[in-house]
């Protein structure tokens, strides 16, 4: 099985604060990780190192590696905006830009210097299509996107992600402002996505890792404590720490 | 500590399968006393005892859906619901055997044995120890205890195969001893099924420990 991202030995500050402790994970190619933890715990912080987000932080130090095949991300291997076109990312709250459905998705291509008019129509139909969003807003792709619903708004900034044909998509906590019916609609658009996608999501809700995931990594005080096969970790975890917060005891 | 009242529930569940495990241990007992003294009054009520076993298995089983439904456990809470789903099934049959047991007692009614009964008595007394030591390794989550009953198991089939060789020398002289011989026979099936039982609870508990599915025997 194939790694597409290696982490090594990494440590991250805020200032003084050591928010992430010696790390060492593999991320598997176009499987879905997951990482949980109880708030503070250092995975969001993790998620971003993924795609440099943080170099935006103040007071931000990392030490240790990040290589994306191979290619050590954080000491010149790789150029950060080429980094992020390969590692695409959606947050927690959908944020379209208010923007058509249509140019919410070319916008990167756009900036990219991508003016093929045809070009753009077919990534803009691919795209929905990916993400099953297609016939719900096939007459109205002209329109504002801030129209939409939130579990579709969220589906649209999946489509803008995978519009620049990414490698890796990062999804920090992406269902957790959905209701539970555009929340299984994003599940099982992420387990069609893997197929093509290596994705990496963090997320709060036990049930969510255990459905959709491969891998679990789970984080405490900017630790990795354990981190397996999602079967594993959901029926047989090692580490005490991690049977307590998945049983809901702390966290 | 989080979740103190799901874990009330977790340890009511617990006490629930020992309670039911106890009933079935002395229904067996009180199955087997009524068949070495001929007690037919004793063997009529065995039934109507396990019926309570049956009602207490399914507000186990209730229960258990119940917190799989509206609690979502994992990890060891998960492994014990589903050991003790499992676990309640087998001992319900284990009750069942001893209402076969007692069937059997009537059935022979007064009649005198056509042999004095030394391996029968002394299966169900393994039995009874295999049965007593499982409950103990389920309710202190003892899996090298659950091991070693195992191997109890394999004294109870050399017994029964005994019982069998024993009573088949008696019919083949006697074909007039074949009714009551072969109703022995079943009384030494069921008990060799009770020590099976066991057994199977005894992997339940090994799964329940280790989340490792081990076949013993």
């Amino acid at each position: 099985m194939g790694v597409r991202i290696k982490i090594e030995n990494l440590d991250f500050y805020y200032g003084k604060f050591k928010a992430l402790k010696n790390i060492n994970m593999n991320i598997y190619d176009k499987k879905i990780t997951a990482f949980i933890g109880p708030s503070g715990c250092g995975k969001s912080t993790l998620l971003r190192t993924l795609n440099r987000m943080n170099d935006f932080v103040d007071g931000v130090k990392i030490d240790g590696k990040v290589l994306f095949d191979g290619i050590d991300i954080y000491n010149g291997g790789l150029d950060p905006v080429e980094l992020r076109r390969k590692v695409g990312m959606v947050f927690q709250r959908p944020n379209p830009f208010p923007k058509t459905i249509y140019e919410n998705i070319v916008f990167g291509l756009k900036n990219n210097g991508v003016k093929d008019k045809k070009i753009l129509d077919d990534v803009v139909e691919r795209t929905l299509k990916g993400v099953y969003l297609y016939d719900e807003v096939k007459n109205k792709i002209n329109k504002s996107a801030l129209d939409l619903s939130g579990g579709q708004q969220q589906r649209l900034c999946i489509a803008r992600a995978i519009a620049m044909q990414p490698e890796v998509i990062l999804m920090d906590e992406p269902t957790s402002a959905l209701d539970p019916i555009s929340t299984a609609k994003i599940e099982e658009l992420l387990l069609e996505l893997k197929k093509d996608y290596t994705i990496i999501i963090v997320t709060h809700s036990m049930q969510q890792a255990a459905r959709i995931s491969d891998y679990t990594a789970f984080f405490l005080s900017g630790e990795v404590i354990e981190f397996d096969e999602t079967s594993k970790i959901f029926s047989v975890p090692r580490d005490k720490r991690t049977e307590d917060y998945i049983t809901g005891r702390f966290g | 500590m989080l979740r103190e009242g799901f874990d009330k529930r977790i340890s009511g569940l617990k006490d629930k399968v020992f309670q039911m495990g106890n009933m079935v241990d002395s229904l067996i007992s009180e199955s087997m006393e009524a068949l070495l003294n001929q007690d037919l009054e004793a063997a009529a009520q065995i039934e109507k005892k396990d019926d309570k076993i049956d009602k207490l298995e399914m507000e186990i089983e209730g229960e258990c859906m119940n917190l799989l439904t509206l609690q979502q456990p994992l990890a060891g809470d998960l492994r014990l619901i589903a050991a003790a789903l499992k676990i309640i099934t087998d001992l319900e049959r284990m009750g069942d055997h001893a209402v076969n047991i007692a069937h059997v007692t009537l059935e022979i009614g007064k009649e005198p044995f056509i042999k004095p009964l030394i391996d029968i008595p002394k299966m169900a007394d393994y039995c009874h120890n295999m049965i007593e030591e499982s409950l103990n390794a389920f309710a202190n989550a003892d899996v090298e205890k659950a091991k070693k009953i195992a191997e109890m198991d394999e004294e109870v089939d050399k017994l029964s195969d005994r019982v069998f060789e024993d009573v088949i020398d008696i019919i083949a002289e006697n074909k007039g001893l074949l009714k009551q011989g072969s109703k022995l026979l079943f009384i030494a099936r069921y008990l060799e099924r009770i020590a099976d039982h066991t057994t199977n609870i005894c992997e339940r508990i090994i799964y329940m420990v280790t989340g490792v599915y081990k076949e013993i025997n």
